[in-house]
């Protein structure tokens, strides 16, 4: 199910997003105070910038060690982004908004992007 | 307070390698429940090593491992150790065996605030719970730095995870790339302190020779030096050669060089097993024939013989013999004998004798043959040279191994010195010298020296004859050593002399007996006279005898007839 919704999405370049959802992995490991930092940025950062167009999953490696190895996790928390295509991967409590958003592809790393954070 | 955990335990329990002579090398194996750093530059065998700690943990001591890949995937790991005979996907299926390839593209991670290693930590600690791990193998950790940004976060949290694989009582291996000016390029060892192993790969005059040496290991003994190990089919082997010490258990056997008139040479019996014999000669001195004859002698009391060949190739060694009567190849088909041949310059010094250390322990000899050990000057000064024969010296006197060495010395050179200058090391040293007299070379044997027996002080001559080697008393008089066709002229000269001096006293012998005889002659001639005369002289007595009685008779028959007195007369009246 998740392949063929991967391929799809792979037709479409990332910014004309219009239909598709976008599914974000947050991994964590217990309920720290980075990983609770994380996940709040990540809501807001999600909320400002993808309406609501989004599904946030939270996968706890304390409870799921297993999950760690597909996904190549190393660093906590790392945000794995599933859906659009390409897979991208940012690491860290997400406190650097600007950097979110060029790691998710929301904004290319351009000067110009810069008056929009304003 | 960890001082003071060691100071209670004074022997530190070890975790054996079972990576040959490592545990030896370490005194037992590496710190258990700690873990170790094994620095090294690329290419030095810090994979491999791991890899085989944890293969023979698993195999042999029934600890299982798990091996976090930070640059090889875990196909490659197996397919590159697969060589070594070591079947990973077998070792993973049977769960004894846990690979996890940690993969890290800096490019495809973007960092957006503080971060930790959790994910590592979580994959480790579950892939440990997972099979029990005991072992655990992170190789190389320090892609972690070019892999992640901030490289103090990296840091602080390895300098965790090692407290944690402690905590977690596993024993580690961490591997890190050789720094410049230190032994890691990230200074790992500041973190992992307990036990440091330098791998080195120094190339040397284009030959290369791979060394360990455990830079520290707190808390227990360890060889200090440098010790050569090798990569072979069988995996790695570290050779701890240079720990060796002279306190060898010594043998007071005896043993026939194979050479009849040597053994008498040296007090009767021939050289101790165990020891080790020189010989040194200049080229075409027959120094391989005479070691042929100590291997064939061996071969024949059913010893196993190692003949490292350093010049010829063993077929060309067997074939050459044949000419004087010997033959070996019926010893290498009865498995009694074992030829390596190598050229000195295929490796460096150590990984000779490495080589030779494998060998040795494999075939377990009782008599190793070298020949010649001269040809190592091609590859190495002497002083290395002779730190590495003085080595395999010690090593074979330590399995009591009796060592045969054949040098090559220059003519012209100082007679008691050997290229190699290892006299000292050398219990019975054999000499085979040129003697150079009247347009002919011929081959002298003399016993430089021979600790603890009595040895002939004389040269022999040495004559390779189709039935072998012969030794032959050289003929040494006002006018010098004679050998050869002189030594044969100065017998011929004194069979001369000596059929004559045979004929003169036969000629006196017969003298005498004539004379005696002459003498005998007169005696029974004077005898014969004496004889003779006696016979004529009682002859004449007794015609006198009778002569005088018939005249007496005469007498009385004249009285009587004269009647001349009375008895006469009564006699004549009686009558009739």
């Amino acid at each position: 199910m998740l392949m063929k919704k991967e391929r799809s999405a792979t037709k479409r370049p990332a910014k004309g997003l219009a239909d598709e959802p976008w599914q974000l992995c947050l991994y964590v490991a217990g309920q720290t105070a980075r990983s609770l930092a994380a996940f709040a940025n990540l809501k807001r950062i999600c909320e400002e910038h993808l309406g609501g167009r989004y599904q946030i999953k939270v996968i706890d490696l304390l409870k799921n060690p297993q999950l760690a190895e597909g996904d190549q996790i190393i660093a906590l928390p790392t945000l794995v982004r599933r859906l659009p295509w390409p897979i991208r991967k940012i690491i860290g409590d997400l406190s650097n908004t600007e950097s979110v958003l060029i790691g998710l592809d929301l904004r290319p790393p351009t000067p110009g992007g810069h008056h929009h954070e304003d | 307070m960890k001082k003071a955990k060691l100071k209670a335990h004074p022997t530190l329990p070890k975790a054996p390698t079972g990576i040959q002579g490592l545990d030896e090398v370490t005194d037992g194996g590496l710190p258990r429940g700690r873990p170790t750093l094994v620095c090294g530059s690329a290419g030095c065998g810090k994979t491999l090593m791991a890899m085989e700690f944890l293969v023979r943990g698993a195999t042999q001591f029934g600890e299982p491992g798990v091996f976090m890949a930070f640059e090889e995937t875990a196909q490659d790991l197996a397919a590159n150790v697969a060589s070594l005979g070591f079947d990973v996907p077998r070792l993973v299926a049977q769960k004894k065996l846990l690979i996890d390839h940690v993969r890290l593209e800096r490019s495809e991670i973007q960092e957006t605030g503080e971060f930790d290693l959790g994910g590592l930590f979580v994959r480790l600690n579950y892939a440990i719970d997972q099979i029990g791990a005991k072992r655990v193998v992170l190789d190389t950790v320090e892609c972690l730095f070019a892999g992640l940004p901030n490289p103090g976060t990296v840091r602080s949290e390895l300098r965790r995870l090692f407290r944690w694989l402690k905590d977690k009582g596993v024993t580690a291996i961490i591997t890190g790339e050789r720094g410049e000016g230190m032994l890691t390029r990230q200074g790992l060892e500041e973190y992992v302190s307990d036990c440091v192993l330098l791998l080195d790969h120094r190339v040397a005059g284009q030959v290369s020779t791979r060394r360990l040496r455990v830079v520290k290991y707190r808390g227990s003994m360890h060889g200090t030096n440098e010790y050569p190990f090798l990569i072979d089919r069988e995996g790695f082997s570290v050779l701890p050669v240079t720990s060796l010490g002279l306190d060898h258990e010594i043998c007071t056997e005896r043993i026939s060089t194979g050479v009849e008139r040597l053994d008498a040479m040296l007090g009767g019996k021939g050289c101790y097993r165990g020891s080790s014999v020189l010989l040194s000669g200049t080229a075409g001195t027959g120094k391989t024939s005479m070691a042929a004859h100590f291997v064939n002698a061996a071969c024949a009391r059913g010893e196993r013989c190692l003949y490292f060949a350093f010049e010829e190739p063993p077929r060309q060694i067997m074939r050459n013999l044949r000419s004087i009567g010997l033959n070996l190849t019926q010893w290498v088909d009865k498995g009694l004998l074992r030829f390596h041949a190598s050229r000195p310059t295929l490796c460096g010094l150590e990984t000779h004798l490495a080589t030779m250390h494998q060998v040795v322990s494999q075939f377990q000899p009782h008599v190793v043959v070298m020949d010649p050990i001269t040809s190592f000057t091609a590859i190495g000064e002497i002083v290395e040279i002779k730190a590495m024969l003085t080595r395999m010296v010690d090593f074979l006197k330590a399995r009591r191994i009796t060592a045969f060495f054949t040098t090559l010395t220059h003519s012209g050179d100082i007679l008691e010195g050997t290229e190699t200058d290892i006299s000292s090391l050398i219990d019975t040293w054999l000499l085979l010298r040129d003697i150079e007299l009247s347009g002919e070379r011929n081959r002298g044997l003399y016993v430089l020296k021979s600790r603890g027996m009595a040895h002939s002080n004389q040269i022999r001559e040495f004559l390779l004859t189709s039935h072998g080697i012969e030794l032959k008393d050289v003929y040494v008089g006002p006018g010098g050593v004679l050998t050869g066709s002189a030594r044969l002229a100065q017998e011929a000269q004194e069979q001369a002399v000596r059929v004559l001096e045979g004929q003169e006293i036969e000629v006196r012998q017969r003298d005498l007996e004539r004379k005696r005889q002459v003498l005998a002659a007169q005696v029974a001639a004077l005898e014969a006279n004496f004889a003779a005369e006696e016979a004529e002289v009682r002859r004449g007595i007794g015609q006198l005898q009778q002569r005088e009685a018939r005249l007496q008779q005469n007498r009385l028959d004249m009285a009587d007839s004269r009647q001349a007195n009375g008895a006469g007369a009564a006699k004549r009246q009686a009558k009739p």
